[in-house]
């Protein structure tokens, strides 16, 4: 009898999908993982969900209905390792931009009938719920971390994750630096790194996908920006984004909205 | 029991590969449907209220957000909206280096769906994963053919998830003539294996069922439509997307508590492959025809199960439209077209691997979003959806439970529901059970 391989779990919550679908992404390497873990609960890709617990499980979604704070509960319950993936499920998502907003406002704004729509005031991460094991960040996570990862797992090794800003992927592609050179406004300094430096690539600021950094200096860069003609309000959306609610943008944000 | 007198509960609380979360009902007593519902509970996202406030320029980054399996669809819809807005138009090489980002998208969406997570349930297994123990070959040909999607969004606009460089009036940087040939290779071979896509697709077995569908997507003079044209119908709807409100409304239904979309004084209608193939087939390339004819496809397809041959058929069509987009390319001197930032309201649709997406917004003089309406694809479809139901379980309803199941669900599947597109625009109950 063959070893029995560890058992892998994927759960949705309020998302795109998008995280999720990295995994079905990885088209290189997808056989050899269903080869190495058994997908046990991934109902994007199977119909067949085969009973828990299970040895890791992976949570893509922010928590934002009454029924979700359950799930979770139960989700936490029976897995052993719990990964939450992507800026939905590590700070809540953009949709946690209704966060200290009036949702009320916004349900009659969007559904015909109200009364229907049972949703809680805030979108939060899963962190705020259960016991998270690892986050992996981004909007949407980068496929090369979630493999390492998922190799890291099964060889029982923490993963190698950075916990440095954009700006050091800048310098190891080669990206002349786009504040300096073209003054575009950018977040690298402050942005945890992990998508490749992507947007500085491309001749863009980067737009803070992975989330703040280890101990960012926000209100530094933030001057900076004004510095370059920026209002203050459009410092306070460019940290009100897709990690609007992780603690160290939110703060950021709100900072600029009062000046 | 599954004939003759009694009630028959079908119900599947989380339906499997689709996107988002979404469940279904039927209930039959003595052999008459009292219910057949393709429900919806993905927690509801806001946007369109959170949108307001923000700038213009942000609509195509956040909207992206709302799904990650066709992020280009959004970008594009609302790109248009917004150039409408300020009154530019995007052309020439910009608008080529669109429609080429856009065939990234068909391809890689087109073979998720089609081989990875609709095929399993013409051959009776649980995933793609289940199909590789006896089809490895094919399983590898196709994540090798969606790969190929996944690279030209990847190169084009920096990742294939939520791409990064795409944005009104244009790109923030055009790729070089070089760049873009690097992906010839992979094209090449990848017109081969979408033809044998074809090929394999037509020689799954095929559920005969055929409905009165009214066909609607965008239609252009001179191309397959991707990223703009009019909206036409199989039944004589010709318009302007600016009207696309006047002519297509949301109701509320009450056997499902759902909002859906109807032609106004008409009812159900059906957005995507088989309504763009049966609309545009002379559009498409030589090649494409080829292989529909070769699969069996007349010049129109009202069979639902049989889309999962039309977007093989579509995946040929973008290929070849990525080869004809490369081989013509030039270099533009600007990667956008500038714009004085003007209040107004503008519209953008666009074909989205599962259908049309529409977007309207107004915008303030200073830039920033006033309203925003969004109709994605599978809002649209639902009732079709519901209607293909209640024809399915007719056909079928000597088969035991498990099987009308399977097949119910194999049924919503010729849809390639993205439900977390959806939720704006449906009502939602959470069912607590």
């Amino acid at each position: 009898m063959a070893e029995r391989l560890p058992k892998l779990a994927v759960h949705k919550f309020a998302s795109c999908d998008g995280c999720q679908l990295t995994l079905l992404d990885c088209e290189d390497e997808l056989l050899a993982v269903a080869g190495a873990i058994q997908i046990a609960n991934f109902a994007e890709a199977s119909r067949e969900i085969i009973e828990g617990p299970y040895d890791l499980t992976l949570v893509e979604g922010s928590v934002s209905t009454p029924h979700d704070l359950e799930r979770i509960k139960e989700i936490r319950e029976e897995s052993k390792v719990l990964i939450a993936i992507g800026a939905c499920a590590t700070a809540g998502g953009i949709q946690a931009l209704r966060n200290a907003r009036d949702v009320e406002e916004f349900t009659r704004y969007v559904y015909a009938t109200p009364d229907y729509i049972d949703t809680l005031a805030e979108s939060t991460p899963i962190s705020d719920h259960v016991k998270v094991d690892l986050e992996l960040r981004g909007c949407p996570i980068s496929k090369a971390q979630l493999l390492e990862t998922v190799v890291a797992f099964l060889n029982g090794r923490n993963p190698i994750l950075p916990t440095y800003s954009v700006c050091m992927e800048c310098k190891r592609r080669g990206n002349p630096c786009v504040m300096i050179a073209q003054g575009v406004p950018c977040l690298g300094p402050v942005t945890q790194a992990g998508c490749g430096a992507i947007c500085p690539a491309y001749n863009r600021g980067c737009y803070g996908c992975f989330g703040p950094m280890e101990s960012p200096n926000t209100t530094a860069l933030g001057d900076q920006w004004m510095e370059m003609g920026v209002d203050s309000r459009t410092v306070s959306d460019a940290f009100h984004f897709f990690n609007n609610y992780a603690d160290a943008f939110r703060k950021a944000g709100d900072m600029y909205a009062d000046r | 029991m599954p004939t003759g007198n009694g009630v028959r509960s079908i119900n599947v609380d989380y339906l499997a590969r689709v996107e988002g979360e979404g469940s279904m009902k039927v209930k039959i007593r003595d052999g008459e449907v009292e219910i057949a519902e393709f429900g919806i509970f993905e927690p509801p996202r806001f946007y369109e209220a959170f949108m307001r406030g923000r700038l213009h320029t942000e609509a195509p980054d956040i909207t992206a957000r709302i799904c990650g399996i066709c992020p280009v669809a959004y970008q594009m819809s609302s790109s248009h909206a917004m150039e409408q807005v300020m009154g530019i138009t995007v052309g020439g090489q910009l608008r080529e280096l669109r429609r080429l980002l856009y065939c990234g998208e068909w391809i890689e969406s087109h073979v998720l769906h089609a081989a990875m997570l609709h095929a399993p349930d013409f051959l009776g297994y649980e995933s793609a994963i289940h199909m590789a123990a006896d089809h490895r070959e094919t399983v590898e040909l196709v994540l090798k053919l969606k790969k190929v999607g996944n690279d030209i969004m990847a190169l084009l606009a920096g990742r294939e998830i939520h791409p990064i460089n795409a944005r009104v009036g244009g790109w923030y940087k055009v790729p070089t003539e070089a760049q873009l040939q690097t992906l010839v290779e992979d094209l090449v071979w990848a017109k081969d294996a979408a033809m044998a896509l074809v090929s394999w697709t037509a020689s799954l077995p095929m559920p005969q069922l055929e409905q009165d569908y009214e066909l609607v997507c965008l239609s252009h003079p001179d191309e397959y439509p991707l990223t703009e044209g009019r909206m036409v119908s199989s039944k004589g709807i010709d318009i302007d997307i600016s009207e696309y409100l006047d002519v297509f409304q949301e109701i509320h239904a009450e056997r499902s508590n759902a909002l859906q979309s109807v032609i106004k004084g008409k009812g159900a209608y059906l957005v995507g492959p088989l309504a763009r193939y049966s609309l545009n087939y002379e559009k498409l390339t030589p090649d494409a025809r080829k292989a529909a004819e070769s699969a069996g496809l007349g010049a129109t397809c009202f069979n639902p199960f049989q889309s999962i041959i039309v977007r093989a058929v579509e995946t040929v069509y973008a290929v070849d439209e990525a080869l004809r987009i490369i081989d013509g390319y030039e270099m533009p001197d600007e990667p956008a077209v500038r714009y004085e930032v003007k209040a107004g309201v503008g519209h953008g649709a666009s074909e989205a691997p599962r259908g049309t997406l529409y977007h309207r917004y107004e915008v303030g003089s200073d830039g920033r979003i006033i309203d925003a309406h969004i109709m994605p694809p599978t809002a649209q479809n639902q009732l079709s959806i519901e209607e293909d139901l209640l024809a399915v379980i007719r056909d079928n309803i000597d088969l035991p439970d498990d099987q009308l199941q399977w097949k119910l669900e194999q049924s919503i599947r010729n849809y390639d529901p993205c439900i977390s597109c959806a939720t704006h625009f449906l009502d939602l109950k959470v069912d607590r059970g």
